[in-house]
Formats: C-alpha cells, structure tokens, sequence
C-alpha cells in the first residue's frame, strides 16, 4: 500500500502517521500542501493532525482550500482510501468531504488524555482487525472536537450506519461522563457515504508501541493494510 | 472601496465562547446583559468597477472561505 501524507504549514503529526503506516508495512511520502497532483499510485491520503495555519479562521478553514485538495477529491471520488485524523478530520469537514463542523469543546478546554473509543462497525477498510464494538484504548488531544451538523444530517449519518467510532469508557459504555467535548451522539469519527473516507478527532497513531502504554492504534493501520 | 464582512453563529448554534463571556460580564457586575454571542468582523479593502460587483466579490469570499454556512451566517457592508 502506497500512503501519501499532506503536510500543511502548522501540521505536526505527520512523523507520527507515517511511523504507524511504515509499522503496518506501508511506504509512505510527504506531499506538501501546494502540490497539485498526488504521488502515482497513492492509495492512501493521509491528513495528520496538527494546526494548520495556526488554526487562523477556523480550524481547517484555510487547509481545506489548499491546491492539494483538489486531488484529494479526486482521489475520494474515484473510491479511493483518505483517512484525516485530529486537524485532519477538521480539514475534511472543512474541505466538504465530510459533513459536518467541529465547534469548540463544549467546557473551551484543550483536552489531551487517553480515551476509549467503541468501534461501531468492523466491516470497513478501515476497522476490519478490530472486533465489533470493541472499546479501543487511544489519545485524544484537541480544544475543537465537538461534532455538530444539521439535525437531518447527523439522522442521515446514524440511519447510513456512517458513524465510525464513539467516545466510550473502558468497559465500552458509550457517552457520559465519557464524552470528553461535547459532540452530538459522542461522535468520535465519521465515514463518507461511500465509506472510504474517514475523520476521527482521536489519535490512533499515538497507541502503536507498548513504549508509551499501548497497541491499540495498531488495528486501524492493520486493516488498511489488509485492505490494500 | 471599504468594505466589512460580519460573520455570525446561526440561531441554536451553541456558542461556548459567548456563553464564558457572558458569564465573565455577569461576574464583572455588568448590568443587563441578557446573552452574548461572539461572532467576527473582516474589514476589506475592496478593488472593483461598481458597488454590484463589489457586493458579487464579498459573497464569492464569504461563501468560499469567510464562513462555513453550516454553523455561520454573514453580512456584507459596503462602507
């Protein structure tokens, strides 16, 4: 599996989405921002997390514009793979690949902690190595990752089954206590309709290695792999 | 030509920043403050043959990069 990785001015966590992918045997490339054409045979598009542009505007407002963009259209539109965690995530919604708006958390606290998420599906692309309804252990860290969208959206989203992961605790019971920003349903990841693009706020990259405390991150690479 | 693009959250958008500043104008002892809703102001400075064309530019801008319509409403005043 080929994974391009767009660097944005103020990304910063791209060594880290790279790391994961590599562990999980894929080659991976940087592509900076202004380019305008992916590598050749890219399978993966990879936004990290970070803040873009000093998070001017909004989160994401002016990376979702970037020439780069255009070919992670393209790439989405043809099926395939983009996946766009943290700021990434924020991109996409920016950028109209996903629908949807991350607000300010709901307490205006940058938040970074370990948290669960429950893997609502396991059919796709990207979850296949986790099992259903698995409460993965990973990090989150971000002040704008409440999730909010029209009501007939976020209807659309449940009724597709598009809602990828939801913040948990650690036996799995989903919301609470353990939503820790507020977003609507304790949406901690979405799909396209298609299901080959995914934005999570959460960082699986960060839980590959049992040297900072734990592998679950692990199966999200795994399954894109699998997927290749 | 001047311009000013005043961006806003739409009705029932919940504004956690207005909301911490209306409770920092409550506990300053600022009489009367109902609600607060922040929101954010772009002064233009705008090149254009006629205040219609200048009006088509704002919209293409506010609409493009200025506001995400989904959570935000704008204005725009040729000043």
């Amino acid at each position: 599996m080929k994974a391009a990785i767009v660097l944005f001015p103020g990304s910063n966590r791209e060594g880290d989405a790279a790391r994961a992918l590599r562990q999980a045997g894929a080659e991976t490339s940087i592509v900076w921002h202004a380019d305008h054409d992916l590598p050749t045979g890219t399978d993966l598009v990879v936004l990290p997390g970070g803040f873009s542009y000093g998070d001017y505007l909004r989160c994401g407002a002016i990376a979702g514009r970037a020439h780069i963009m255009d070919a992670v259209r393209s790439h989405a539109a043809r099926g395939g793979l983009v996946l766009g965690i943290c700021n990434g995530f924020q991109i996409l919604c920016e950028s109209g690949l996903l629908p949807g708006v991350l607000m300010r958390n709901r307490d205006l606290r940058f938040v970074c902690k370990r948290q669960h998420l429950r893997v609502e599906r396991n059919d796709t692309a990207f979850t296949r190595a986790y099992a259903l309804h698995q409460a993965i252990d990973v990090a989150i860290a971000h002040g704008e990752g409440n999730y909010e969208a029209h009501d007939e959206t976020i209807a659309r989203l449940e009724g597709e089954g598009r809602v990828a992961f939801r913040y948990c605790d650690a036996s799995g019971k989903v919301g609470g206590a353990a939503n820790p920003n507020g977003s609507t349903n304790d949406i901690a990841g979405i799909y396209s309709e298609k299901f080959n693009v995914l934005g999570m706020m959460p960082h699986p990259e960060n839980l590959i290695d049992p040297l900072v405390g734990g592998i679950d991150g692990r199966g999200l690479f795994e399954s894109l792999l699998r997927a290749a | 030509m001047k311009a000013r693009v005043t961006v806003t959250l739409k009705t029932g958008v919940l504004d956690p920043q207005g909301k911490a500043i209306e409770g920092a104008l409550h506990s300053l002892g600022v009489e009367g403050i109902a609600s607060v809703r922040q929101g954010k102001v772009f002064d233009i400075e705008i090149d254009a043959a006629d205040p219609e064309a200048a009006r088509a530019a704002l919209a293409a801008a506010s609409e493009k990069l200025l506001a995400n319509t989904v959570v935000e409403n704008y204005r725009l005043e040729l000043l």
